[in-house]
């Protein structure tokens, strides 16, 4: 399978404390991964350092061949931050269609399909200040699908939707996976890990489990993925102690 | 640079501007307001009015678009649209000339008003032209958007950067000729005057009050101001990291 993000060695470090150690992992094009952990655990720096705007202290991140945060990817790679990082003092509208203008080729129209995408098409004159919590994370999100790069990077896109609307979200990851785009979700939920066609566990910045939702559950003997999460950390907790 | 990008985030600015009546209504109105007080403090002597008010033309400007843009600034930074940009074709040129030409037209618009009104309504009296005044509250308006986008690098909340106003205006506002002439001033305070490059724009504002025809004092000046901008632009470029720790 053709890799479209590649982690070699990644250290990371913020502040004082060390957030990455040593982080390794390949994410196959066209598919869904799951980035899962705990909140503090690594997700956010390491999809920072993939979208290339993490000062990293050693290693290296590859997307789509190149190194990350390298011009020739800022038009292939789209990124929701978990912050909703959209102008709240601009409406829904205003906000997609400024983010259209950065890319060539993309239009006004391509901004209005975008809201309408994530289920904002009627809210689409307000002002993001005026928006829930829920339609802001949206809006922000509509801002990163507009382009429809290669990979997408998508930083908690699910936190505090509906469960209706979540799942119309999950259906456009996964339609967009099909048509090749390499999608990488983080959650710290899991019952959202099921819906991915890769997974990768971390936690305290190490990578513990890198599967299928189907072979980790094979592997730990569990039904459900959070009790495999849980039996994956005690193993690694018995191997370290030992 | 790219055009298409300069002009969609030109206008992404002005529109959020656009959005908040009130500020729009305080850009316009307050300068006026004030203008007006003057002119009646010093309604029994007309002369010191015509020096005052004529240099708060240009001081006006310098001063509410460097508070705005500082805080428009940190607010890119501190909510992650920066963030977001910088992982967009956008350059950060484009993001600096972009804060630069949208808060000087919205500085255009209050040097017209405020003139507008001084020369109209308060009896104010230049020889020069009114256009060369406007020209120079401009200049001094986007000098103030370019030491904002660089300040803004240094404030980590709208708290301290509401702060730097006071340590990038009050100096400058004290040591450029208004409230005590220049040559009058021991030398180790023109030796700091000299380096603002407020001075130089009060300076220019006075030769157009002084000469009708724009003198060679008044396009040194202004060209100085010029180029205080570029080296305040080019130093906040200079805080605009992709990466971040």
């Amino acid at each position: 399978m053709e890799t479209a993000i590649e982690v070699r060695d990644l250290v990371v470090e913020r502040g004082k404390r060390r957030v990455l150690h040593g982080f390794n992992c390949d994410i196959p094009r066209g598919s869904v991964t799951g980035l899962l952990g705990p909140s503090g655990s690594g997700k956010t720096t390491l999809m920072r350092a993939i979208v290339g705007v993490q000062i990293v202290k050693s290693g290296s991140v590859k997307v789509l061949g190149e190194p990350a945060g390298s011009k020739g990817l800022r038009h292939r790679v789209g990124y929701q931050t978990q912050a909703p990082s959209v102008y709240a003092d601009l409406t829904v509208r205003e906000n997609a269609r400024y983010f259209a203008a950065l890319y060539k080729g993309i239009t006004a129209a391509d901004a209005d399909a975008a809201i309408e995408a994530v289920g904002l098409g009627g809210a689409s004159n307000q002002l993001v200040n005026t928006l829930s919590g829920g339609q802001l994370a949206r809006a922000s999100l509509a801002c990163a699908l507009i382009s429809r790069p290669e990979v997408l990077i998508l930083d908690e896109p699910t936190v505090g939707q509906d469960p209706v609307l979540r799942d119309e979200l999950w259906g456009q990851f996964r339609a967009a996976a099909a048509g090749g785009t390499t999608v990488l979700v983080s959650s710290h939920v899991m019952d959202e890990a099921g819906r991915c066609d890769r997974l990768l566990l971390i936690r305290e910045g190490n990578l513990i489990a890198d599967d299928s939702p189907a072979a980790i559950r094979t592997a730990t003997n569990s039904e459900d993925l959070e009790a495999a999460f849980l039996h994956l950390i005690r193993t690694q907790q018995t191997l370290v102690a030992s | 640079m790219n055009p298409r990008i300069l002009g969609s985030s030109i206008k992404r600015i002005l529109s959020q501007l656009r959005h908040d009546r009130r500020t729009i209504g305080l850009l316009l109105v307050v300068p006026v307001i004030l203008l007006t007080l003057l002119y009646f403090m010093f309604k029994d002597s007309p002369g010191t009015f015509q020096g005052i008010g004529l240099i708060m033309l240009g001081i006006f400007p310098f001063v509410i678009m460097f508070l705005l843009t500082s805080i428009a600034m940190l607010r890119e930074r501190t909510s992650g649209t920066l963030e977001r940009l910088l992982t967009t074709p956008m350059g950060k040129l484009d993001l600096l000339f972009a804060y630069g030409i949208a808060f000087g037209v919205a500085a255009a618009v209050q040097a017209t008003v405020a003139g507008g009104v001084a020369y109209l309504f308060l009896d104010l009296n230049t020889k020069g032209s009114v256009g060369l005044v406007i020209t120079i509250a401009i200049a001094n308006a986007v000098l103030g958007v370019a030491l904002g986008l660089f300040c803004s690098a240094f404030a980590r909340s709208e708290f301290q950067a509401v702060q730097f106003m006071p340590v990038v205006v009050i100096p400058q506002l004290f040591l450029c000729g208004l409230f005590v002439a220049r040559d009058q001033m021991v030398g180790w305070l023109q030796a700091i005057s000299n380096v603002m490059p407020m001075t130089y724009a009060v300076e220019a504002l006075q030769e157009v009050g002084k000469h009708a025809e724009a003198t060679t004092t008044l396009w040194r000046d202004l060209g100085i101001v010029v180029g205080c901008v570029v080296l305040a632009l080019t130093l906040a470029a200079a805080t605009l990291r992709r990466r971040t720790a």
